[in-house]
C-alpha cells in the first residue's frame, strides 16, 4: 500500500496529477485538487509520476 | 569487465536525477555517476525568484526527494565537466580526473546570460539556489531595485521584491514584458497589473553604463536617462552549458541537437548510440507540433526528456529486444509552465510562441481571468490561462490532439 500526502498548502490545483494518476487525483467542481491518501502498490509508477510534474512539488510519498 | 564502466550523466539538476530514476525503472541495474557543479543535491528551481526570495527557504525545501530506486547512484558534486572524448569514452572534469563511461548523458543545461560590465558588489542573477540565497539577503524594505529584463524571471522577481517592499524599476527593450512568449495584449495587461502593484517600467530601453565605482549604485539608459539602484537584477535570459562539448563532433548549434529518442546527433547527422541529451540544453524534434528540432526552456521538459532518455538508453543496455519498441513509441512531451507575480496566476500549454502570429481570446476578458489561444494555420498550439486552472485542460487537450497527426 502506498500512502499519499499533498501539501495543501503548497497546492495551487494546477491538475497535473491527473493527467499521470487519474484514478488518484481530481480537480473537483470547484477547481480543487481531490485525491486518495491511499493506493494499491500497482500505482507506484503513477504515483512517482505525479509527485514528478507537481510543479509545487506538494505530493509526497509517505514511507 | 566493460560492465564495470558506469552511465555518466553530466548535470545533476533536475533533468539529470529523472535520467538516473529512468535508468533503474527500466531495469538497468550497474553503475550510475552524477556530475554536478553545484554543490547542492537536485533541487526545484520555479521557487527560487518567489519562496525562495520572500520567504527564505532552505535547500532541504526545495530539494528533490531522494528514492530508494537511485540510492546507489554515485553523485560527484562540485565538479565541472570542461571536456569529454566521445571516441575514447571519457569525460574530464576541472578537478583534473577522468571518467570512462559505457553511456554518456548530457544533462548541463543552461547558465544566466550576464550583462557586459565590470564585476561590482550588487549585482545579482538568479538561476541557482546561491544565486537566489545572496539576492535574498539584499531585498530588504527601501531597497532600490533595477531588473534588466521582462522576461518570466524578471517579472517575477519584480513582484517578489515588491512585495518585500522594495522600489522596483523594470528596464527593458520591448514596448511591454513577456512580449516575445505570451504576445503584445496579454504582455501589456501584465505590465498594467505590474503596475498598479508600484512597479515602476523603462521599457523600449537598453542599458548604456552601470553607476558605481565598487558597488552598483544606477544604471544610464541608451536616452540618457538614470535609473538610480541599490541592488541590480539581470534576468536577460540564458546561454547552454555546451563549452565541454566543443571538441566533439556534436551538433551544437543551439543547445546539443538530439533526435527523437534523445540520442546526440553530429553535424554530419549521425546519431550517437550511446551519448543522451536532456533538459533545457537538448534541441530535438516534438511531433506534438512538427519535426523542427527546438530547445524548449519550460519546466516539465527536464523530467520529460529524461525520463525518455533513460528509457530508451535503459531498453538498449539491456539487450532484451524491447529497445527498436521503445524507440519507436515516440516522444510527444506537452510543455507546460507557470507563473506566480503578485495575485496572477499564470498558466500556459504548448507552445505559445509558435502561434505568435495568431493570438485570440478563448474565454473571459483580459481584464479579469482570461484564457488566450496561440494558433499556427488554424491550428491551436499554445494556449495562456490567467486566473484559470480547470478550464484550461480542454485545451491542452485540443493541443495533444493533433500529436503525431
Amino acid at each position: 500500500m502506498i500512502k499519499i500526502e499533498v501539501d495543501m498548502d503548497l497546492c495551487q490545483h494546477y491538475g497535473q496529477c491527473v493527467f499521470e494518476a487519474p484514478n488518484l487525483f481530481k480537480l473537483n467542481d470547484d477547481d480543487k485538487l481531490e485525491y486518495h491518501a491511499e493506493a494499491d502498490d500497482s500505482e507506484l509508477e503513477n504515483v512517482e509520476a505525479a509527485v514528478d510534474v507537481c510543479p509545487m512539488q506538494a505530493i509526497r510519498i509517505v514511507e | 569487465m566493460p560492465d564495470a564502466l558506469p552511465v555518466v550523466i553530466v548535470g545533476a539538476s533536475m533533468g539529470g536525477l529523472r535520467t538516473a530514476e529512468a535508468l533503474r525503472r527500466a531495469g538497468y541495474s550497474g553503475p550510475v555517476t552524477v556530475i554536478g557543479e553545484e554543490l547542492h543535491a537536485p533541487y526545484n528551481r520555479p521557487p527560487l525568484s518567489k519562496d525562495v526570495l520572500s520567504t527564505g527557504v532552505s535547500h532541504e525545501a526545495v530539494a528533490f526527494p531522494a528514492r530508494a530506486a537511485t540510492a546507489d547512484v554515485t553523485w560527484m558534486l562540485g565538479a565541472r565537466a570542461i571536456s569529454a572524448d566521445l571516441e575514447a569514452r571519457t569525460v574530464t572534469t576541472d578537478d583534473g580526473r577522468e571518467h570512462p563511461w559505457r553511456a554518456l548523458v548530457i544533462a548541463t543545461g543552461l547558465r544566466a546570460r550576464r550583462l557586459d560590465l565590470p564585476l561590482i558588489a550588487g549585482r545579482h542573477c538568479v538561476r541557482t539556489l546561491d544565486d537566489a540565497m545572496a539576492l535574498r539577503d539584499e531585498l530588504v524594505p527601501g531597497a532600490r531595485v533595477v531588473v534588466v529584463g521582462a522576461g518570466f524571471i524578471g517579472c517575477e522577481v519584480a513582484a517578489t521584491a515588491r512585495k518585500l517592499g522594495c522600489e522596483v524599476t523594470i528596464v527593458a527593450p520591448g514596448a511591454d514584458p513577456l512580449i516575445r512568449p505570451l504576445g503584445a495584449e496579454l504582455g501589456a495587461e501584465l505590465r498594467r497589473r505590474h503596475e498598479a502593484h508600484g512597479v515602476s517600467f523603462q521599457l523600449g530601453r537598453t542599458v548604456a553604463a552601470m553607476l558605481g565605482e565598487s558597488a552598483f549604485e544606477g544604471l544610464q539608459l541608451d536616452d540618457g536617462t538614470i535609473v538610480p539602484g541599490d541592488v541590480l537584477v539581470e534576468a536577460i535570459g540564458s546561454e547552454c552549458n555546451t563549452h565541454w562539448l566543443d571538441a566533439t563532433d556534436l551538433d551544437l548549434t543551439d543547445g546539443v541537437l538530439a533526435d527523437a529518442a534523445l540520442r546526440a546527433v553530429s553535424t554530419d547527422g549521425t546519431v550517437s548510440h550511446d551519448v543522451f541529451v536532456v533538459g533545457d540544453i537538448a534541441r530535438f524534434p516534438n511531433l506534438l507540433f512538427d519535426g523542427v528540432a527546438r530547445r524548449v526552456e519550460h519546466w516539465n521538459i527536464p523530467t520529460d526528456t529524461g525520463k525518455r532518455a533513460g528509457a530508451v538508453l535503459g531498453a538498449g543496455l539491456a539487450a532484451d529486444g524491447s529497445f527498436d519498441e521503445v524507440v519507436a513509441k515516440g516522444f510527444t512531451p506537452m510543455p507546460a509552465f507557470w507563473s506566480n507575480q503578485f495575485e496572477m496566476s499564470l498558466q500556459a500549454y504548448g507552445l505559445p510562441g509558435l502561434g505568435a502570429g495568431d493570438i485570440r481570446i478563448l474565454e473571459g476578458e483580459l481584464s479579469g481571468a482570461v484564457a488566450v489561444g496561440y494558433y499556427r494555420a488554424e491550428r491551436l498550439v499554445g494556449v495562456v490561462g490567467l486566473g484559470l486552472k480547470a478550464e484550461l485542460l480542454p485545451y491542452r487537450q485540443e493541443i495533444a490532439a493533433h500529436a503525431a497527426s
